[in-house]
């Protein structure tokens, strides 16, 4: 079969084929700079600000699924087989305004107005998904949109209000939800798809399979899934990506399996993706998941992204390790499993030999007995790049504790495990005493750095505090408050 | 001017004329409202380009302080698309952007590079892409010299101020001091704040023929960035036209700070005959222009038993940066604030605004002020805590009342509304049991601790600089009955041009659909002032006022001559004009009226009166009034992280007869939420480098939704009519909420200060990060054991 060598999508309502796209176009410049669709802003071309937010609708097996974006980090290519959908789609000039719109003004949820077409499409996105949203729903469809005038205020009251101004079932993306379903199977021919200048090369593998391929042919090509750091590799530092192979389009990376002692997690699976299975089966979990970047960050970024990135202050890898997860890497049809803490070696290196790719991640559902926390400690409470966080997980029998996995991130130069604190604790009486020496021991592990997000000494006492923490909860009788209010 | 008297009042109730939509006091949409939410609103990145646009971007230095030794820019000029390179030696005017006058503030320095991230010279290329790529190729030869970063370092190195030094002085120190119990004295560090409007800096500059230039500029001063390109230029002001239809977002970074940007793309532009547009990313926006000034605030107060004030003595150092910029007014205005509500009998307050090797720091929403406030309300709390006493009586036994009314500048408070509103804010917000349900908590919660605290604000209102104060419209009433309006001041979200087109509306009883509302271009209101010190509607509201009422005026004169009627016959009801029994649509009218040959349109002007200002004896009126208001707010701090929530916020603001309370309403939230956010989460943090490292949302975090409050209550005082002769009694609202925020920091300094019972004020400077939270805990810890 030969290669296809055109990007191919809906905007709005119509259908764009795009030849010579390259691997660092930005969805967001394809819409301004060659499309003039001016409503979606640049604020800080980081996925950080939410103003260039927009909708792209994909098919999962088969099913078309909507999700907020940012098309500043977004990658044109990613978006082949897609319906990308801008606020100029919302309301025809001349015509009514969307009863999101509609609200917004009522409500006087604009001040300057630069942040509110992106702020529009995430109420969108969350009135389609819950058509009478909690304040915390809102506000966690909002973790990916700053605001600097209104304080928020009105944008939340609009937001509580649009169910009043419609349902979106006469929405017309809800009314013309089959016809472009069938858009979209039309576009899926399973091809690999080659595009752009030879430097800046994108390629969309057909297949798992074709991706094993692909990479064994161009061991070095830089791997994009989500794009939420890649993406700023461009926009920020200019950095040259080419050849870039996606794998975000993958369904066969977006599989989750629930199995009777593990949870099997495809590399391209997005947190968004994982967040039901996350609440069903790992609930100490879920409340972390939740402050992991923005909804928009969360539709996009995946496990296996997270892990590979191999980053210091990823969200995912410490309290993975601390479950005792493994991953698992293909390169051809050779595949090789391994404990997550060790797949980290360095700062930036990972043990993922050239043309290796992060298939799997397998986490273990807790077992009798075992306590678990995630905690992640942050300037700010959403949105923000944790100073420190720590996965702890604790089996108890019989009152001692028997095993002891600790794992923090944020604190090293790779997530790592505490074996000074679970040496401490292991064979201890479960109880103040034990975390105690366990927090002491904290310092033979580990010699945290001092930057823009905290300093040392904060960092090393944060993360004694945290073994304390765990401790306080986990106790018996504990009746005193020992967090804050949701 | 026209006398008022000879225009009766229209009609209310009158079955036949609804009344106006749109009229002053209602609660109208933002004029742009529809166009924000559908993406239409269109900011100066989205005006179409003409064909030819060229892009320019800057290179910075990559050192905070150092002499150039030599700039080699061969590689820029050969990369792929560049067009042209300008530095220092391609101004063709003045290279300086010096808002006030003191030339020390180059476009591109010559020689000594004074901040890390300073522009050195600016790249023009076929594409924006292209010049960003361009511009981190050039080889700088620096020397490198020793920096200064922060007020501290710069005292201890020796660094000059940047602009004179402002004392104000009431009293005798030493007589206050004498009859006091007690004296305490302290240190506050306050941090800084990025501006992070959303839309970042951007100026794009058409060329016209001959020496002319017209410059779309995001800026809140349109008229400063024409001087400024003119002078740039060399060439005179009316050569330079700059327009602004709205900003993403000012805050007052965009007061001086859009001067460099427009200058380069007008330099360019000429020099290349082809449009040129420049925006920085968000890094080189945040790291290459001003924000509020961080200071250092030592302060010495003497007080009775009571917690009564005798004699304060202040000592105000701030970052101001490597050049002036606005850091005297700023500097001038912390000191006019450092009393905030409360009577100092003795009393002597001094600036020190330092030059530090950090971009130049600027206006920012209270331009100093608050900084001034955070001070004042830490000596209360001093108090507060070294007398076992709530905070809240200590304020209250310090508040400006009669015969305890005279400001540190000799200026009385006539209108003083804050007892009142104080003690109906601690009834709504329940202030007194919930303090006393806090302390509970607080006794049987080791982890958790909560805080409340109810703080005060009174501000001052109208520029220092007194010549700032006035303002220019321009009225075109067409002869269709169509209206266009324009005047000085800028829109960059506080709804400036729906209350000017009200007052509008009100003047001519239209509906406001009637109104067009256009972009602000100094061609057709010149040398106007920024929109800044919350004067905007003040200011523009009158100056437009008074352009409305001229040509009413000339429209009754019309009427009289025309139906041979006395002038007090003549009524504008709802969309009509009455002329004795007679009544006419004021469309018709108004082609009734050009039909005659009147003039129909009209410039207006206002100055604010009876204000005055003597800096070098710190002694005048620099305020026509204050504004006021009162926050109570509930935290709860987490002692094993530092982390917090704001539990509840309950706001009162006086805003006088609002010209819109919705919109008013708008503005209170707004400034809460972004004054909590400046002295809770967002840090400026520059490495040993001089490097500002939190330099994007990504590191620099301004609040979210999920940091607001979790009940927020919001009212505006209903029965304060403002004392003074402003447009409609309203009262400026842009700044004086932003200090709302301040009941957050000393909530969380409460919630700290439990951990040692409270026998112990926290050191809690500002930002009151979670780690600085956790360190006063442990400090107090410290000290409690």
């Amino acid at each position: 079969m030969a290669h296809r060598t055109e990007i191919r999508f809906l905007l709005n309502d119509r259908e764009v084929v795009l030849e010579g796209v390259g691997a660092s176009d930005t969805l967001l410049d394809h819409l301004r700079l060659a499309r003039r669709l001016t409503g979606t802003k640049e604020g800080c071309a980081e996925g950080d600000c939410g103003a260039c937010t927009v909708l792209v609708g994909r098919l999962q097996d088969g099913a078309l699924r909507y999700e907020t974006v940012n098309a500043c980090i977004r990658f044109l290519a990613s978006v082949d087989g897609c319906h990308v959908v801008t606020v100029e789609h919302l309301s025809p000039r001349g015509g009514a305004l969307h009863p999101v719109q509609q609200a917004m003004v009522d409500h006087h949820g604009s001040q300057c107005g630069f942040c509110t077409p992106g702020i529009v499409m995430s109420l969108y996105a969350l009135w389609m998904a819950s058509p009478r949203p909690t304040t915390e729903e809102i506000e966690t469809a909002l973790q990916g949109n700053l605001c600097r005038c209104t304080g928020y205020a009105p944008i939340l009251r609009a937001a509580q209000a649009v169910h009043g101004y419609g349902t979106p079932e006469n929405d017309p993306i809800a009314q013309e939800r089959a016809a472009i379903e069938a858009r979209l199977r039309a576009m899926r021919d399973g091809r690999r798809v080659v595009s752009g200048p030879e430097k800046n090369r994108a390629i969309l593998p057909g297949s798992v399979d074709d991706l094993a391929e692909v990479l064994a042919e161009l061991p070095e090509a830089t791997v994009i899934a989500g794009a939420t750091d890649v993406g700023l590799w461009v926009t920020k530092f200019l950095k040259p990506i080419g050849p870039a192979v996606f794998i975000g389009h993958l369904d066969g990376l977006r599989q989750i399996a629930v199995e009777e002692d593990a949870i099997e997690i495809g590399a391209g699976v997005s947190y968004s993706g994982l967040e039901p299975v996350i609440a069903e089966h790992v609930p100490h979990l879920a409340p972390y998941w939740a402050r992991i970047a923005g909804w928009q960050v969360r539709n996009m970024g995946t496990i296996g992204g997270n892990i590979a990135n191999g980053s210091p202050i990823g969200d995912t890898p410490c309290v993975l390790i601390a479950l005792g997860a493994t991953v698992t890497l293909r390169h051809g049809q050779a595949r090789r499993t391994l404990p997550l803490e060790d797949f980290f070696i360095d700062y930036g290196k990972q043990d993922r030999a050239p043309g290796e790719f992060v298939e799997s991640i397998r986490v273990p559902r807790p077992a009798t007995g075992q306590r678990d926390a995630a905690y992640k400690v942050s300037k700010r409470r959403d949105e923000d790049i944790s100073a420190l966080a720590a996965g702890i997980s604790v089996t108890v029998a019989d009152g001692i504790i028997t095993d002891a996995r600790i794992a923090f991130g944020g604190m090293a130069a790779t997530p790592r495990r505490a074996p000074g604190p679970e040496a401490a604790l292991l064979g201890q009486p479960f109880g103040a005493a034990a975390f105690e020496a366990a927090a002491k021991a904290l310092a033979q592990d580990y010699q945290p750095l001092t930057d823009w997000r905290a300093s040392a000494e904060y960092r090393a006492l944060a993360a004694q505090n945290l073994l304390r923490r765990f401790h306080l909860e986990h106790a018996d009788g504990a009746a005193a408050r020992v967090r804050l209010s949701a | 001017m026209t006398d008022m008297k000879t225009i009766r009042a229209p009609i209310r109730g009158d079955e036949s004329f609804a009344p106006i939509r749109g009229a002053v006091h209602s609660s109208l949409t933002h004029d742009s409202a529809a166009n924000h939410v559908t993406g239409r609103a269109a900011y100066t990145d989205d005006i179409a380009e003409p064909a030819g646009t060229l892009h320019a971007y800057l290179g910075v230095s990559e050192v905070a302080h150092g002499r150039i030794l030599s700039m080699d820019l061969a590689a820029v000029r050969a990369a792929p698309g560049v067009v042209d390179v300008l530095t220092a030696a391609e101004i063709p005017g003045e290279n300086d952007v010096s808002p006030t006058g003191k030339h020390d503030d180059p476009v591109f320095p010559e020689d000594l590079i004074q901040y890390h991230g300073q522009p050195l010279f600016a790249v023009i290329a076929e594409s924006r892409d292209a010049a960003r790529r361009a511009a981190t190729l050039a080889k700088v030869e620096v020397e490198v010299l020793p920096h200064a970063l922060d007020p501290e370092a710069a005292i201890a190195a020796g660094y000059p101020h940047v602009t004179e030094p402002l004392t104000l002085k009431r009293g005798e120190l030493a007589e206050g001091r004498e009859g006091a119990a007690h004296r305490l004295a302290g240190r506050v560090r306050i941090g800084g704040q990025d501006h992070m409007y959303l839309e970042g800096q951007i100026s794009f500059a058409v060329p016209g023929e001959d020496d002319t230039v017209t410059v779309h500029c995001s800026t809140q001063h349109p008229s400063e960035a024409q001087h400024m390109v003119a002078h740039v230029l060399g060439v005179p002001s009316n050569a330079v036209v700059v327009q602004v239809r709205r900003m993403g977002g000012g805050f007052g970074g965009k007061e001086s700070q859009m001067n460099l940007f427009a200058a380069v793309a007008a330099v360019a532009a000429k020099r290349l005959d082809r449009p040129v547009k420049i925006r920085p990313d968000r890094d080189q926006d945040m790291t290459a222009t001003g924000k509020r000034h961080d200071f250092v605030v030592d302060y010495d107060v003497a007080f009775d038993g009571d917690g009564v004030i005798a004699a304060v003595e202040g000592s105000f150092a701030a970052r101001c940066g490597f050049s002036a910029d606005l850091s005297g007014p700023v500097t001038d205005r912390a000191l006019f604030h450092a009393d905030n509500a409360y009577f100092y009998p003795h009393v002597r307050l001094q600036s020190r605004p330092m030059k530090t090797n950090t971009v130049s720091n600027t206006a920012f929403r209270g331009f100093g002020g608050p900084q001034g406030v955070v001070a004042a309300e830490r000596m209360i709390e001093e108090i507060a805590y070294a007398l076992g006493r709530d905070p809240l009586d200590v304020r209250k036994a310090n508040f400006y009342r009669k015969g305890r009314d005279l400001t540190p500048y000799h200026q009385e408070v006539t209108d003083n509304v804050i007892l009142r509103l104080v003690e109906e804010l601690e009834t709504s917000a329940d202030y007194r049991a919930r303090r006393a349900e806090i302390l509970a908590f607080n006794r049987e919660n080791p982890v958790i601790r909560r805080g409340i605290a109810l703080t005060p604000v009174k501000f001052g209102i109208s520029f220092t600089a007194t010549h700032f104060n006035q303002a220019g419209a321009l009225i075109h009433v067409y002869n269709d009955g169509s209206i266009h309006l324009n005047h000085g001041g800028t829109e960059m979200g506080q709804g400036l041009n729906t209350k000017v087109a009200q007052v509008v509306a009100d003047a001519f009883q239209v509906d406001i659909d009637t109104i067009r509302i256009t972009a602000t271009t100094t061609e057709k209101v010149p040398n106007t002032s920024a929109t800044a010190a919350s004067s905007g509607s003040d200011l523009n509201g009158m100056a437009a006022l008074d352009a409305a009422e001229q040509i009413k005026a000339r429209l009754v004169g019309f009427a009289c001559e025309s139906r041979g009627v006395a002038a007090d016959a003549v009524r504008f009801l709802p969309n009509a004009v009455a002329i004795g029994d007679e009544v006419v649509p004021f469309a018709a009218f108004v082609k009734q009226a050009y039909m005659a040959r009147v003039q129909l349109s009209a410039a207006g002007f206002y100055k604010t009166p009876d204000i005055h200002w003597d800096r070098a004896s710190g002694t005048g009126r620099p305020f026509y009034y204050y504004a006021y208001g009162a926050a109570c707010s509930e935290v709860e701090i987490d002692t094993l992280t530092g982390e917090y929530r704001v539990l509840r916020t309950d706001l009162l603001h006086d805003v006088g007869r609002s010209l819109n309370p919705d919109l008013d309403r708008g503005q209170v939230e707004g400034a809460f939420v972004q004054g909590m956010g400046w002295l809770t989460t967002e840090e400026l943090w520059w490495d040993e480098a001089g490097r500002l490292r939190t330099h994007a949302p990504s590191t620099y975090k301004i609040p979210l939704a999920s940091d607001a409050p979790r009940i927020f209550n919001v009212d505006l005082v209903s029965w304060n009519a403002n004392a003074e002769r402003t447009i409609k009694r309203s009262k400026a609202v842009g700044e004086p909420p932003f200090m709302l925020g301040i009941s957050v920091l000393e909530a969380l300094s409460m919630a700290v200060a439990s951990v040692a019972d409270y026998r112990t004020c926290p050191r809690l400077d500002t930002p009151a990060t979670p780690e600085r939270v956790l360190m006063a805990v442990e400090r107090l810890k410290g000290q409690g054991a």
